[in-house]
């Protein structure tokens, strides 16, 4: 082992990303606060029996170890499970509907391959306790807000509904077995599969036509009408009515123009229990967020509520900025010791100002030039004078 | 004007029939596009990238967003299990996942030992028989393994059995059909849907067309 090697999926964040890191956090926390939601923090390490077992992070990308009894820890996987556990058993008891934020690292299973960091920043928020569709609208609205204060400029958050797929698959399936092969499908994104899949069915050419037409509701509000066309029962109606009302509260907060309906997405086989939502932007291959709604997970720490909420990526977020690390903004100020007390009031009389100064003794530095160089100005007090240049 | 966008090929055996269906899906498509050495090939007239890569690494370009779309072998998205839409079968470059081996022999020993491509494949087919087995990772001429002993049968690809015959082995499991796909990174299929759906319909119409006849 070579002595600068880190485990692997591990980052270290330098200087320079570590300012644009805390600019970007900053641009979507402020929003986030202002719209009333409170920040909170949780510990890193967590149960591998409660919040390891009901995240929506699938259990081999967990990060486990075991602690001096033997339980098993996990690294927590997401901020949305940490924070349900902490709702069921204090928050809630003030009251709901509860907003809380978060800007934490979570944590995934170490990859062999680039391009997959084992730790990474999120920043999000956390509904819980309001089952409505204005519920799902805000997060949504605040996606938007947050993504265009951080300064995105083209991005898409593609919509899609737990239950749309749910209702149409047992309308036509009649059982669970066979409508979880089909959701599968979806999920792997595979619909060469799907498809074959549906043909293979000993089912009418209708049936078959209705399940081959889920594959192409993705657009506009349009996408509704063509869902109507193919579910019947009163679920799936109902489902269609709360992404019609959904589209209506986003067209109030102005908000349209970024979204749109995916209605075949299965972001989880499982975890999600109504609308949902993945955040695309240009120039970065994977998603830099999601998010949606999870009515079960609150019940599972003894303390049932409705819930929804999203996380974004900062690196990716970064990455779909084009962001260069913030240039230094640093003063130097050089001194000897004759004029020490000089520099030193100086120094402080510019950090006042809200300048970052820095305060070095001459006789400590081994390269001058160099030193120098990267600063943006230099004083000395050096000597009997002082003197101001320019670097 | 459209957006641009870019295509992974895979170089060698599929990119004839691959380039071909670009072109009757009314794709204009420069005469040298076939002989060209160029790792990347701009058509500006249809708004097209075109990136040659190696067959295996076609799935992990469109996964990373580097590639919008790409032309992939199922046996590669297989054996790497990317994140990407697979979203139509261009049945082309048709063959099938095989079981091979030398004719009249027992699996040998405790733990029979595959040499294969696809360690990914392999493993979980034979998971899935209930049998245990030893995997050896090769990269090409995988027919050589049997024959001097390195393993007790192989997992590979075979189109017309050719290869297999001369060298004196036999199929003895079909594992699953293969042809190419046309895949999508999850990203660009929804900030590039107009360009990527119209290109899906107009290879599916070519695709329904070659079945049809």
């Amino acid at each position: 082992m070579f002595m600068f090697e880190k485990p692997h999926g591990m980052r270290d964040t330098l200087p320079g990303l570590y300012e644009t890191k805390k600019k970007v956090r900053r641009s979507l926390t402020d929003l986030i606060d202002k719209w009333g939601y409170q920040f909170m923090e949780t510990p890193t390490l967590e149960f591998y029996d409660t919040v390891g077992v009901q995240s929506a992070i699938e259990e081999q990308q967990l990060f486990k170890l075991l602690d001096q009894d033997g339980k098993t820890l996990v690294l927590r996987p997401d901020m949305t499970g940490p924070i349900a556990r902490v709702a069921a058993s204090k928050l809630l008891k003030h009251g709901h509907p509860l907003r809380v934020g978060y800007a934490a690292n979570v944590f995934r299973a170490q990859e062999r391959e680039g391009g997959r960091p084992a730790e990474f920043e999120q920043v999000g928020v956390e509904l819980i306790g309001d089952g409505t569709t204005s519920a799902d609208a805000e997060v949504i609205a605040l996606v938007v807000g947050a993504l265009k204060n951080a300064g995105l400029a083209s991005f898409k958050i593609a919509i899609g509904h737990a239950g749309i797929a749910d209702a149409l698959f047992v309308e036509v399936l009649g059982n669970v077995e066979r409508a979880d092969v089909l959701r599968r499908f979806l999920y792997e994104k595979n619909y060469v599969g799907y498809r074959e899949h549906v043909k293979s069915l000993p089912l009418s050419s209708i049936d078959k036509s209705r399940l081959l037409e889920l594959l192409e509701l993705r657009g506009g509000i349009e996408v509704c009408g063509r869902a109507e066309e193919i579910v019947d029962s009163a679920q799936g109606k109902s489902v269609v009515d709360e992404l019609k009302a959904l589209w209506d509260i986003l067209e109030d907060y102005g908000c349209t123009e970024n979204v749109r309906l995916d209605l075949n997405m299965v972001s989880h086989m499982s975890y999600y229990t109504g609308i949902l939502f993945e955040v695309y932007a240009e120039n970065v291959g994977f998603v830099i967020g999601s998010g949606g709604r999870y009515n079960k997970l609150l019940g599972h720490f003894d303390s049932p509520a409705p819930a929804t909420g999203f996380g974004l990526r900062i690196d990716r977020l970064i990455e779909a900025l084009h962001m260069k690390d913030e240039p230094c903004e640093i003063d130097a100020v050089i001194f000897s010791k004759e004029q020490r007390a000089q520099a030193i009031a100086y120094a402080n009389e510019e950090r006042m100002k809200g300048n970052k100064v820095v305060l070095q003794d001459l006789s400590g530095i081994e390269n001058i030039d160099q030193m120098t160089k990267s600063f943006a100005n230099v004083t000395y007090f050096i000597g009997a004078r002082k003197e101001e240049q320019n670097g | 004007m459209g957006k641009l966008l870019t295509m992974a090929m895979p170089k060698g055996r599929i990119f004839e029939e691959a380039a071909g269906l670009l072109r009757q899906a009314g794709y204009r498509l420069p005469e040298e596009f076939e002989d060209s050495r160029k790792l990347i090939i701009d058509v500006p007239e249809e708004n097209l990238r075109f990136i040659l890569a190696k067959p295996m690494d076609v799935t992990t370009y469109v996964e990373h967003g580097v590639a919008d779309v790409g032309i992939a072998g199922k046996d590669v998205m297989l054996e790497e299990e990317r994140d990407v839409y697979e979203v139509l079968d261009l049945n082309i470059s048709k063959c099938h996942l095989a079981v091979a081996g030398l004719p009249n022999t027992d699996w040998s020993g405790v733990a029979p030992r595959i040499a294969t491509k696809y360690p990914n494949v392999a493993s979980s087919y034979f998971r899935e028989q209930g049998e245990q087995v030893e995997i050896i990772k090769l990269n090409g001429s995988i027919e050589l393994a049997p024959l001097i002993g390195l393993a007790d049968r192989i997992v590979d690809i075979v189109s017309t059995g050719q290869t297999l015959k001369e060298n004196g082995l036999v199929e003895t499991e079909h594992i699953c059909d293969i042809t190419s796909r046309f895949i999508v990174n999850p990203v660009s299929y929804r900030m590039k849907d107009d360009v990527i759906d119209e290109m899906a319909s107009r290879l599916s119409l070519v695709v329904e067309g070659e079945t049809a006849k």
